[in-house]
């Protein structure tokens, strides 16, 4: 879903990079109030394994792919705002060394894949966490509705914004965009669970270091 | 049991990296859209090319090219956010 230099008008690009800019600013203030010890490995490894996790495409239906996105399992683990952090480092990264995202197009892929994924996510898991009194089951399946709806949400913004930009319609773009995402999100769904169930059944204290 | 949990946490990360030569070279759904509807060529070339297309430049074997790209930009981002996580802590303590 990065999407590359040359799909989006100036003014989107300008927008969402506005949008992108006062959330790392957010982000950094609000993790800076809650981050301890325990955090800082915890951001770090989410940052190697998601960079890691989105080189693997899946394919899913006709000859397409998808990959993982991981801001929802970083929002469950750490909350939105480190979120927001550690996807904007990872999106910086593939588009500055690995030519993955353009570099004016960076504003928007954060704005979709850091900020509405992480948010998203993050709300869609603590409404079912809550729901179902906190259970075993009632986290993964929370973070895993949360992820499902955190690429299929992203997938429309990204729509949204090449429409906006005049590069498809939406009539177009927003069917297209979200068919094929609601597909990757199962992927999504899938990972994310499964990787929060690898860490609950070794080390369960780490899902309670939540910094927002 | 307390052993340093994050040293498997980033070993499962270049284990991922290693492997991801095996990644489907299907395009991805943003790619796949604008193949079909033709404005692929609306995408303009980067400013720059680093290790463009995960695949680490002047090295014959493919699958080589991208593990190695793959394994550095797993340490990089690991590096490069614990840094900037233990920067936000230290200023946190001040």
């Amino acid at each position: 879903m990065h999407i590359p230099d040359g799909f989006l008008s100036a003014p989107v690009a300008a927008a969402t990079g506005v949008v992108a800019v006062a959330a790392i600013a957010v982000a950094v203030k609000e993790t800076n109030k809650k981050i301890g010890e325990r955090q800082v490995p915890m951001m770090g490894v989410l940052a190697a394994f998601i960079f890691a996790a989105q080189m693997l495409n899946f394919p899913v239906a006709g000859g397409t792919s998808g990959h993982f996105v991981g801001a929802a399992l970083a929002a469950v683990l750490l909350g939105p705002w480190a979120t927001v952090l550690i996807m904007s480092s990872v999106l910086v990264v593939q588009s500055l060394i690995f030519q993955d995202g353009g570099l004016l197009a960076l504003g928007a892929n954060i704005t979709n894949m850091g900020l509405i994924a992480g948010f998203s996510s993050y709300y869609i898991y603590k409404g079912i966490d809550m729901l179902f009194k906190k259970g075993r089951a009632a986290t993964l399946v929370g973070a895993g509705v949360g992820a499902w709806f955190s690429v299929v949400l992203a997938s429309l913004a990204c729509a949204a914004e090449l429409s906006l930009s005049g590069t498809s319609p939406w009539i177009i773009a927003i069917p297209a965009m979200g068919g094929v995402h609601m597909l990757i999100g199962v992927g999504e769904g899938l990972i994310t669970a499964a990787v929060l169930s690898l860490v609950m059944a070794t080390r369960a204290d780490l899902l309670k270091i939540q910094i927002v | 049991m307390k052993s340093k949990w994050w040293i498997i946490g980033l070993s499962i990360a270049l284990l991922l990296a290693i492997i991801s030569p095996l990644a489907s070279k299907f395009p991805d759904g943003l790619d796949r859209f604008a193949e079909e509807y033709n404005f692929t060529d609306k995408a303009v070339e980067p400013f720059f090319t680093v290790i463009s297309d995960y695949s680490f430049p002047g090295i014959t074997s493919d699958t080589t090219a991208t593990i190695i790209a793959g394994v550095l930009g797993t340490l990089i981002l690991f590096g490069l956010v614990f840094g900037l996580a233990t920067l936000l802590k230290s200023k946190h303590e001040a």
